[in-house]
């Protein structure tokens, strides 16, 4: 099957330029918009309107939607369809998502770009799945065995939704790597304008295909196209570039390579620096009354709402409170962190679980400044006084 | 400027549609900040649900309501969960036959929309003659935007029904007296 991205049937399917629509359905304009030709997923509460939505969608603008049995086999087919060549991704939410995690670190160590939509829910386990929470922040990071590198992005509006979609394709495909949109169920399934863009304001990346010489061919190292890249070109099957894929250990050449100790730490230390050296240029943040703050909120996804009320109180009190959100949470913003421990007198991180993104930020702060976190659970996000009496001055 | 509407009523009865519909007026039809969330049980119907639609022309934070300027209940469970954030200035409007006990010592607005719906011959439009009455009686929402947004989210077969749903919705609306 040959997909070729076409920008105007896509609009005419997405339909007007202003609509009001759900956070989930944001999740499916923006994958439709970055070009993805192929979603596979299971439907769970509350991610089932993205699958939904991409079973409506994405065929008519000639891609492919395939249920699958389960959690496992909707990664294992994304990851499948993008070794085809397509941009790929799939949805899910808590359950699905731990199910997910031998696949999410088989796409880390075979660099297979696709993107995965977690809309958060409470856990442990089945929680409560009509309810948002954030509690999978930890999980994105960590929770496939081994050393990696994550790349997982919090949408806050519905038009980020649709936004850091895009933008969660684009960075698989640059740097070859499984992309997070860690939403949740509040935002998943709450109802905002949304303006799609044009053609012309959007920034579409795809990843740089094998062109060297077929007996050239290196599967699994630097880039032989590009200048200092650590991101290998990518062979798509069935363009005549023999590539072995596999989760073993491997050698630039893509065969196992099990106990080899150099093999390991060069394979390991590219595809975890291929991302981190680009750290500071990745960060995406959004700063609120920074600039004189003496306390600062530091919030990410549906958490940011609530807090940037709250900061807004404050402010209406005279109370010099900031605001700093990430947009995009792994890989982590450390310089921010550390620039507004060296600042501020409190940093204050509400989150719906019980403590997560709070850690890297104490982790960071280094002592500089106190790290205050504000947990809710239970399905609610915080109130804006919740997170208010924590900015009422020392 | 704020307003901040919660429709509820029962699993089935389209409060989650009637709300939908209010925010794409708002946002849409209007060129608001709208946002607008739900919350419902398992149960696919019966059980209460909520519709919440927060309007500003300021970028909206916190997603859900904080001070009610405008309840419409359409079920008695619904009326007693979800009535105890109200100001005393918060419009109140009830359908009397699905929600009976709605003597609280303070006037609010009785749309029979249950049985304006059945006399046009289907009673899955209650929801559409309740958010007629409700643009007539809040006054906040334009007719016109509304009216588009109920005709962009409703089955084309079903559109002429919507249509006067709305504008007996409306006109019952207009005639409306608060009462206790």
């Amino acid at each position: 099957m040959k997909y070729k991205r076409d920008p105007k049937r896509i609009r005419e399917v997405l339909g007007d330029k202003i609509q009001f629509i759900l956070g989930d359905m944001a999740c499916v304009y923006g994958g439709l918009l970055a070009g993805c030709s192929f979603f596979a997923g299971y439907p769970i509460t509350p991610a089932s309107e993205v699958a939904e939505g991409m079973a409506r969608l994405l065929p008519r603008v000639g891609g492919t939607y395939i249920q699958m049995e389960d959690e496992i086999g909707s990664l294992a087919a994304v990851i499948g369809a993008s070794w085809g060549g397509a941009k790929a991704m799939t949805a899910t939410s808590g359950p699905g998502f731990s199910l997910m995690m031998e696949n999410y670190g088989y796409a880390v160590m075979t660099e297979t770009p696709c993107v995965i939509v977690n809309v958060q829910r409470t856990g442990p386990s089945t929680g409560q799945p009509t309810l948002g929470a954030q509690g999978d922040m930890m999980q994105v990071r960590w929770g496939t065995h081994g050393d990696f590198e994550a790349i997982a992005l919090a949408p806050s509006t519905v038009q980020e939704c649709m936004d850091l979609t895009i933008e969660a394709f684009n960075l698989a495909e640059k740097y070859r790597n499984p992309v997070c949109v860690m939403t949740d169920g509040e935002i998943g399934h709450l109802r905002e304008r949304i303006v799609i863009p044009d053609e012309k304001e959007l920034k579409i990346i795809n990843r740089v295909p094998a062109t060297i010489d077929k007996e050239k061919f290196i599967p699994f190292s630097n880039s032989q196209i590009q200048k200092n890249s650590k991101v290998p070109d990518f062979p798509t099957f069935g363009t005549g570039y023999h590539t072995y894929v596999t989760g073993l250990t491997h050698n630039i050449y893509g065969f196992p390579a099990t106990d080899k100790q150099k093999d390991h730490q060069e394979l390991v230390l590219r595809i975890t620096t291929k991302i981190t050296d680009d750290r500071e240029k990745l960060t995406m943040v959004e700063k609120l009354y920074i600039d004189d703050a003496k306390i600062a909120v530091v919030t990410y996804g549906a958490t940011a709402r609530p807090a940037e009320t709250a900061v807004e109180m404050a402010r209406r009190k005279g109370i010099k409170v900031g605001m700093l959100r990430l947009k995009l949470v792994w890989p982590f913003p450390i310089k921010e962190i550390q620039n507004l421990a060296s600042q501020v007198d409190k940093i204050v991180v509400p989150e719906m679980n019980l403590g997560q993104i709070v850690h890297p930020i104490r982790e960071y702060s280094e002592g500089q400044c106190e790290v205050v976190n504000v947990p809710k659970v239970g399905g609610e996000m915080h109130l804006p006084h919740e997170i208010f009496k924590y900015l009422e001055g020392k | 400027m704020k307003k901040e509407i919660r429709i509820c009523g029962f699993g089935g009865q389209g409060v989650i549609l009637a709300g939908f519909i209010i925010g794409k007026a708002a946002s849409v039809y209007m060129d608001y900040n709208a946002v607008q969330s739900q919350s419902y049980g398992p149960e696919a119907r019966g059980g209460a649900a909520r519709s919440e639609i927060v309007i500003s022309d300021k970028k909206i934070g916190y997603p859900r309501p904080t001070s009610v300027d405008l309840l419409v209940a359409m079920s008695q469970e619904a009326f007693d969960t979800y009535r105890d954030d109200i100001r005393d200035d918060t419009v109140i409007i009830i359908d009397p036959d699905l929600v009976k006990k709605h003597s609280i010592g303070r006037p609010l607005y009785k749309i029979h929309a249950q049985q304006i719906a059945e006399e046009l011959g289907n009673k899955i439009v209650t929801n559409i003659v309740m958010v007629g009455a409700a643009t007539s009686i809040f006054g906040f929402l334009k007719p016109d935007a509304v009216r588009n947004a109920v005709m962009d989210s409703v089955p084309s077969r079903f559109k002429e029904l919507n249509l006067k749903a709305f504008e007996k919705g409306l006109e019952a609306g207009k005639n409306a007296k608060p009462g206790l």
